[in-house]
């Protein structure tokens, strides 16, 4: 199966123009957050991503699109090492943040560095306050706390709607402001990468319109990897667009190019809506 | 209306109506149990009753102070012993254990949970009483935490378990250890299930007899130390139910309903206590 991988290539504009086939499949490392190199993934002995090549641009957003099953997700958490919490999965293959491979840091160091928003809004049982404070608490601050949550909640494009009741439970906002929650919370630690698994699944369209509004002014303060499988959304907010089918990168590429001039059939099967 | 449909009819009424009767039983018990304790021990409670110690045989009068600070050591002892390995217990089988592990700690502390407490208590004396050649709070306290470990450890794992795994990697995903994850925001979103479960694992341990009859036996006066015998509420009840004298049948339903009394209370307070504070949905 792994000979059928149709690899494309890196989007030019963040990489030099390759000298070989070798650095084309990884691009240099100086225009890159992150670069994923011949990554096998595997729970128990199934096999669930094959072969994956690709790099992560510095302060730019990248999607992960497929139709559901096409292990994005799972991709997306090998990025943090989120898939070390389920047991039996095995991961082959070497991802590098700033040069240095993930698989040999220290994971809560990592994950301090690599923050996550999960499909479902999933703020813990505290206060809107003691949420955001959450991860400064455990990994220290370099400002006072209270001025890190407010401006976490800015970034998150929150603070308006909660300054007033910042020590009341989380689970009295709505899904839609829980979600953002759940972003500020995350940038509160001040991630490098924040990687997003289907953040707005959950959420109805003007929430997600709001989530989405935020990704692009994100990308100042972070690089972001987003998972989706809704397409409009992908092309809305990333610069660059990688699509996967069972297990396999088809194709990636700048979002304007994956979305106009497809260079593989399946990729503009996929965005023409004939499966998925 | 066939005569199908009105059967049915029928048997759904009745069934409703026994559903009734059963709930209505099984609350009636209670304030059975209350009102008879009430009626039959209701004189004997004074102000003495709590603050003096037991008369000599053939006065009239006295209390069981002894036996209510008795017990009330007895469970604070019993509490901090169990209550920790429970819940560390149940803690290691929630959130570390493989699946074989977890199985055989499990499968035990439901066995041990089975175990008859007069079995524990014969355990205990053979371990902590024989070879001190006495017994002692100690020992009695050791009963009773062997009898408050099992359920406080499945209770414990259950309402770990209940956690959505959300959470978890909400925190994770933030840099935490997974201890540090465990107590700051799995602990937490279950500690209302843990602690009532403490709580009614206390109750149930708070009126167990035969375990103390061996290892704290009892006390006509004040308990010199931990490791001297105590006098405490159920036993005493049983041995003044036993003895042949009417003002200690009136003593023993009196200690029946203050011991009753003091479970309702710890239920009540544990209530008001976990009505505060954030319920995590479940999902």
């Amino acid at each position: 199966m792994a000979q059928a991988f149709v690899r494309s290539p890196a989007p030019a504009n963040i990489t030099p123009p390759p000298p070989n086939a070798e650095a084309r499949e990884i691009p240099a490392v100086h225009s890159l957050r992150m670069s994923i190199s011949n990554v096998d993934f595997y729970y128990g002995s199934k096999q669930t991503l094959f072969d994956i090549s690709m790099g992560i641009a510095n302060s730019k957003v990248t999607a992960l699109i497929g139709p559901s099953g096409c292990g994005k997700s799972t991709l997306l958490r090998t990025l943090n090492r989120m898939h070390e919490t389920v047991r039996g999965a095995r991961l082959k293959g070497e991802i590098l943040l700033d040069g240095v491979n993930i698989l040999t840091q220290d994971v809560t160091v990592l994950r301090r560095r690599v923050g996550m928003v999960f499909q479902r809004p999933n703020p813990f049982p505290k206060s809107i306050y003691d949420n955001v404070a959450y991860g400064l608490r455990i990994n220290g601050s370099k400002m006072p706390i209270s001025d890190a949550v407010e401006m976490s909640l800015r970034r998150a494009a929150l603070w308006e709607e909660v300054k007033d009741h910042l020590h009341k439970s989380a689970y009295e906002l709505s899904g839609g402001q829980q979600q953002r929650l759940c972003v500020a919370r995350a940038l509160a630690v001040e991630p490098e990468v924040l990687l997003l698994d289907e953040p707005c699944s959950a959420l109805d369209p003007i929430s997600t319109a709001k989530i989405e509004e935020l990704l692009v002014q994100l990308k100042d303060l972070c690089t972001i990897v987003i998972v989706t499988h809704n397409m409009q959304q992908a092309a809305r907010v990333s610069d660059f667009t990688a699509f996967l089918l069972t297990g396999q990168l088809i194709e990636f590429s700048p979002t304007p190019k994956l979305f106009t001039t497809p260079s593989d059939p399946r990729t503009e099967a996929y965005i023409t809506g004939r499966f998925g | 209306m066939s005569t199908r449909v009105r059967w049915r009819k029928v048997v759904s009424h009745l069934m409703l109506a026994l559903t009734g009767v059963c709930a209505l039983i099984s609350v009636s018990v209670l304030f059975f149990i209350l009102g008879y304790l009430a009626f039959h021990g209701g004189s004997a409670i004074h102000w003495e009753f709590f603050t003096k110690l037991p008369a000599p045989v053939g006065e009239i009068g006295g209390g069981m102070a002894n036996a209510i600070v008795g017990s009330a050591k007895l469970l604070a002892l019993a509490s901090l012993i169990g209550v920790p390995i429970g819940f560390f217990g149940g803690v290691y089988l929630a959130e570390f254990s493989g699946s074989r592990t977890a199985f055989v700690v499990r499968y035990s502390a439901d066995l041990l949970n089975g175990v008859p407490s007069i079995v524990i208590g014969i355990f205990a004396y053979t371990i902590l009483v024989l070879p001190f050649r006495h017994y002692s709070t100690l020992a009695g306290s050791f009963a009773l935490a062997l009898l408050m470990i099992p359920t406080t450890l499945r209770s414990t794992e259950e309402f770990l378990r209940s956690v959505p795994r959300s959470l978890r990697e909400g925190a994770m995903a933030l840099g935490a250890s997974r201890w540090k994850t465990i107590i700051s925001v799995v602990a937490p979103a279950a500690y209302r299930g843990i602690l009532t479960a403490i709580l009614l694992a206390l109750a149930r341990v708070a009126g167990e007899t035969a375990p103390l009859l061996f290892t704290a036996l009892g006390n006509r006066f004040w308990s010199p130390g931990w490791n001297q015998p105590t006098a405490s509420l159920p036993v005493m009840i049983y041995q003044y139910a036993l003895a042949p004298y009417e003002d200690w049948h009136e003593q023993a339903w009196a200690a029946g309903l203050v011991l009753l009394g003091l479970i309702l209370v710890v239920n009540v307070v544990a209530r008001g206590v976990l009505a505060r504070g954030v319920a995590v949905p479940r999902s």
